[in-house]
């Protein structure tokens, strides 16, 4: 029975759930390879070619097209030919009967979710992934942003540590009052969530407007600050994009919404429909555009970033890195240039300002590196 | 309670300033200086003015086809009344409506109504608006005697009195729907279709204002107590056809004159008023001479006044851009 | 975010703006139940449950039990609404507007403009409609476009749970009568809605599917067909775009034309009898102004000429599904099966 090896439904992100096995590209009886496209899966989300994670023959395929199926559940199965029918059958029943009981035990386990905190801010709602020794993490998203956008981050970060994406004020799941809306505000309700969850200290990874608060508090609050990782931040220069502040705040057609949006990533490709229209769906929430007003008027008015933390990074008493885009469009790399030189800025060529999302792998293997264990 | 004298006076002006207005819309359409249908309320004023004396901006009415009466009664401003009946751009409505749609949504007057029995519904939700906002506010409908046959007033009838509305209905019967005669096209008694749905119901003499005025004293505390809805049956006469250029040979030759003659509500209530020592001719006379003028100010106005033009054909469809 | 029916969404945006706003009220037939009765009150919460719920929250001042009585309350939301609630009926099924329509149509639909602008009448109708329920011809048609064409109303046609809770918040916020069409047979359909409140603004079309070879439009319960024969046609190297135009009044016609006209080849989805629907509507919109991008005659798929027939045999048949539009896609890019 050893021989014989089972091809699952795969989970592709976080939040998949279920998929639909939408075509078979091999028959029965085929020879496959590891990484051969073997068939089409959807979600909700993404649809996708399929790579067969094994080689081998493919004696069965349990799943049929058009079928929709947990993630784990049986597609096909694997073995040599010199495996009979009735050892693939027995095979088939009884991994069919043990995932049947992993499923009901599944339903019962919940998986991990975002929950909320009263804090002295408000309502914070967050998403906190691992457990361990390690240097806690903190991911700030940026202007209009979500938890969410840690997507390819959090989960291999938290490895081996507690991290914690936070949506702030005005955005995501959070509180929809954002106060003076100002980067104090927001880095004041950062430390508010910190103390609602027992967090003394982090290392922060923050991007854009995020940015910008995490070198805050590195600066006013070095004490709750273990290193802090700015990607394409704000708070380094005057410039920031009025076209797409704008376009993001007026935009309420996905149609229209989707060139503003392409302006945050070099690969307008990477721009999906479900992005635009998760984007959208933030913005018609109750409180959302007054808050984004609030947060827009006070930060970046007029295009001119209010904050300017450049004069003060002489005073910085904790490490700081700055990762930029080259083909940032939102906030221009060249912010990046002429930091003190004990301020590691990696230039990443292909990426634009959604670079932990462009060029995951390398973000995440520079804040790896950085935050230590 | 009793009528103050200054109540009697502001009684005996909102009556006359109707006539006035009715007689003057009469002289003009005649003259071909109005366009479209108007139905004239002349002869039926004490109904009007009698309910509405009772009435404050915390309530409402629903008026009918022919409404200028009931307008004027609930404090709609009759230059802007006249402007729009000539359909100007500074009419009440700003000439959309016209004499069959003149509203003031400000003054709690729902509307004539273009629709027999398309009021009686209203006014459960303007007493239910009452009701649930706690304004003590009481809602009014009246209805025609060929309104009270329609399906919408039985079933608002059947709401006010399950859901305990703040309403009244009010059947202005004045003999005739257009040409029929409502003791021909009623079945049964008006009262007696109101008591039927466990309503206090009574008949009044629409030539009496003190008579009516009293009943509708009694429904509107009662409603405004929360004693739930009632209903009045005002026997009353209209001086002018269905509409105008209705020549209305269907009523006997001297209907509308003998009435006149011994009914007129304008006419009793001088008399009871200066007969009683309440108040003297001379001051009614005066009342009489600044409603002509008035009316006469505002026909002269209406007609120098400018039409809407082609940018106001679309504005006021919706309230938000569409 | 989780998981919600086209049912808790609608029961959820009524909930949420009765919590935001005292003026909101509900009413309508059995929309609690057992009034008067002995028995359970909030017996039914409207005939199919979306209503459940409501009444022992806010009471049944807020939630208000009718007598069959259609033009009777209907009117009485009408000028409740004109005089300073905002409420919100429910008409039972769409076929009842013969009994009700004066109220409708005469009443709320034109105050606005008879009383020269300075009335507002922000009451919504909740109404159930479509076929698929073997309802029979009295209780299963779709009769939109009748309110599309009055000027003065608004309608609005959710496709699905998330669109349901966002059309039905604006329709309640907004100051003008709208017309809100639940159709029956989507009650149990289950989609991502957001638990917060949240708005979706009139007369802007859902861009549901992107594709090169044709666009196909369609109306509630209609759009769901059409994803689905764009998802298959899809894997046969024929893409559409779908276009939910979410409201029929106010239409996105920009929207609407800048979609025929990227792909030259339209089929319009209507669930409603083919003279006088939206997809007369839409196709001659198109043809009058985008004629000149167009690859080939525009196709309607709709409902025949005929009352809803109450045979599941028949009702089969009636129903526009998903394999004539196919067809239609199919005939309008020239690609048999």
């Amino acid at each position: 029975m050893a021989d014989i090896q089972p091809i699952v439904m795969p989970k592709w992100g976080l939040a998949m759930q279920e998929g639909m096995l939408a075509a078979w590209h091999v028959e029965e009886g085929a020879t496959i390879a590891k990484g051969q496209e073997i068939a089409d899966i959807e979600t909700s989300k993404i649809a996708n070619a399929f790579e067969s994670p094994l080689s081998g023959i493919l004696r069965r395929r349990v799943a049929g097209e058009g079928e929709t199926l947990p993630v784990g559940a049986l597609l096909g199965v694997v073995a040599d030919p010199s495996v009979a029918d009735a050892d693939l059958d027995a095979f088939v029943a009884g991994f069919q009967e043990r995932f049947a009981a992993e499923m009901a035990a599944r339903a019962t386990e919940k998986g991990p979710e975002p929950e909320t905190v009263e804090t002295a801010a408000g309502r914070i709602r967050f998403l906190k992934l691992g457990e361990g020794d390690g240097t806690p993490v903190v991911f700030v998203h940026g202007f209009g942003g979500d938890l969410n956008n840690w997507l390819f981050n959090q989960p291999p970060l938290a490895e081996g540590r507690v991290t914690y994406a936070i949506d702030l004020p005005g955005h995501g799941g959070s509180t929809k009052e954002v106060g003076s809306g100002d980067v104090g505000a927001m880095t004041a309700a950062v430390c508010a969530f910190m103390d609602a969850v027992g967090l003394k200290k982090a290392a922060f990874v923050g991007h854009s407007l995020g940015g910008a608060i995490s070198l805050d508090l590195a600066l006013n609050h070095p004490e709750r600050v273990h290193s802090a990782t700015l990607i394409c931040p704000a708070g380094l220069g005057p410039e920031i994009s009025v076209e797409y502040i704008d376009g993001f705040m007026t935009t309420s057609r996905a149609r229209k919404l989707r060139p503003i949006l392409e302006m945050l990533v070099a690969d307008p490709a990477l721009v999906t429909n479900e992005m635009v229209e998760d984007v959208l769906k933030f913005k018609r929430l109750d409180g959302v555009e007054a808050a984004l007003n609030k947060i827009a008027s006070a930060t970046f008015a007029g295009g001119r970033q209010a904050l300017q933390l450049t004069d003060k990074l002489g005073a910085l008493q904790v490490p700081v890195q700055v990762i930029w885009g080259a083909q940032d469009r939102i906030v221009p790399a060249s912010h990046g240039q002429g930091l003190p030189a004990s301020i590691k800025v990696t230039l990443l060529p292909d990426a634009g300002h959604l670079a932990h999302m462009e060029k995951a792998n390398e973000v995440n293997e520079l804040i790896k590196a950085f935050v230590g264990d | 309670m009793q009528l103050s004298r200054d109540d009697l006076l502001q009684a005996y002006r909102r009556m006359r300033l109707i006539r006035e207005f009715e007689d003057a819309v009469h002289d003009e359409f005649s003259a071909g200086n109005i366009p479209g249908f108007v139905h004239l309320y002349a002869g039926e004023e004490a109904s009007a003015v009698g309910f509405c004396m009772h009435l404050d901006e915390r309530d409402a009415i629903a008026s009918t086809h022919r409404g200028h009466g009931h307008c004027i009664a609930k404090g709609c401003d009759e230059r802007a009344m006249m402007f729009e009946i000539f359909g100007k751009k500074d009419g009440l409505c700003g000439g959309k409506g016209g004499s069959m749609h003149i509203a003031d949504l400000s003054k709690g007057m729902m509307g004539a109504n273009g629709i027999v029995g398309g009021g009686p519904p209203l006014i459960c939700g303007a007493a239910l608006s009452a009701k649930t906002l706690k304004t003590g506010g009481v809602a009014i409908a009246f209805v025609g005697d060929g309104g009270s046959n329609q399906g919408t007033t039985f079933e608002s009838y059947n709401l006010a009195k399950v859901w305990n509305l703040p309403a009244i209905f009010v059947i202005e019967d004045n003999g005739y729907a257009e040409t029929t005669s409502s003791s021909w096209s009623v079945a049964g008694s008006q009262v007696d279709r109101g008591k039927g749905f466990g309503m206090p119901a009574v008949q009044v003499d629409g030539s009496d204002f003190f008579a009516v005025w009293e009943v509708a004293r009694e429904a509107i505390e009662r409603a405004r107590g929360g004693g739930g809805p009632s209903l009045v049956h005002v026997k009353c006469m209209r001086y002018y056809g269905h509409f105008e250029g209705d020549a209305a040979t269907y009523k006997a030759p001297d209907e509308v004159a003998r009435y006149k003659a011994t009914k007129d509500p304008l006419m009793l209530f001088r008399q009871r008023v200066t007969e009683a020592g309440l108040l003297d001719g001379q001051a009614l006379d005066a009342i009489d001479r600044e409603a002509k003028a008035r009316i006469e100010q505002c026909v002269a106005e209406a007609k120098a006044a400018p039409l809407p033009t082609e940018k106001d054909l679309l504005t006021d469809v919706y309230t938000s851009p569409y | 975010m989780s998981k919600k029916t086209y049912r808790q969404a609608i029961n959820e945006a009524l909930r949420q703006e009765m919590e935001r706003d005292e003026r909101v009220i509900i009413m309508g037939e059995d929309i609690a139940g057992g009034l008067g009765s002995p028995g359970e009150q909030d017996a039914w919460g409207g005939p199919l449950g979306v209503t459940k719920g409501l009444m022992p929250k806010f009471g049944r001042d807020r939630v208000l039990d009718t007598p069959i009585t259609e033009s009777g309350f209907i009117g009485a939301a009408v000028g409740a609404a004109a005089t300073g609630l905002r409420p919100v009926a429910e008409l039972m099924f769409v076929d009842f507007f013969g009994v009700c329509f004066d109220q409708i149509f005469n009443q709320a639909a034109k105050f606005k403009y008879m009383f020269g602008g300075k009335a507002v009448t922000p009451v919504v109708i909740r109404t159930m409609y479509g076929a698929g329920f073997r309802a029979a011809s009295q209780h299963s048609q779709c009769l939109y476009p009748v309110f599309t064409h009055i000027p003065g109303l608004k309608v609005a046609l959710p496709s699905n749970p998330y669109e349901a809770k966002g059309l039905l918040i604006q329709s309640i916020r907004d100051d003008d009568p709208v017309i809100f069409f639940e159709h029956k047979a989507m009650y149990d359909l289950e989609g991502e809605v957001p638990d917060e409140p949240y708005a979706i603004p009139f007369g802007e079309a859902n861009v549901t599917r992107e594709g090169d070879d044709a666009t196909i439009i369609a109306f509630g319960r209609m759009v769901n067909f059409a994803n689905d024969v764009a998802d298959k046609l899809s894997k046969q190297g024929i893409s559409c775009t779908v276009v939910d135009p979410r409201t029929t009044s106010p239409l996105d016609t920009e929207t609407i034309l800048e979609t025929a006209a990227e792909t030259g080849r339209v089929v319009v989805v209507d669930e409603a009898h083919p003279r006088c629907n939206m997809a007369t509507d839409v196709a001659a919109l198109i043809a009058q102004d985008a004629f000149d991008k167009l690859k080939a005659p525009i196709k309607m798929v709709t409902a025949p000429h005929c009352p809803v027939p109450f045979s599941p045999a028949l009702e089969d048949l009636y129903i526009p599904g998903p394999d004539k539009i196919e067809a239609a896609v199919r005939a309008v890019v020239g690609k048999a099966h």
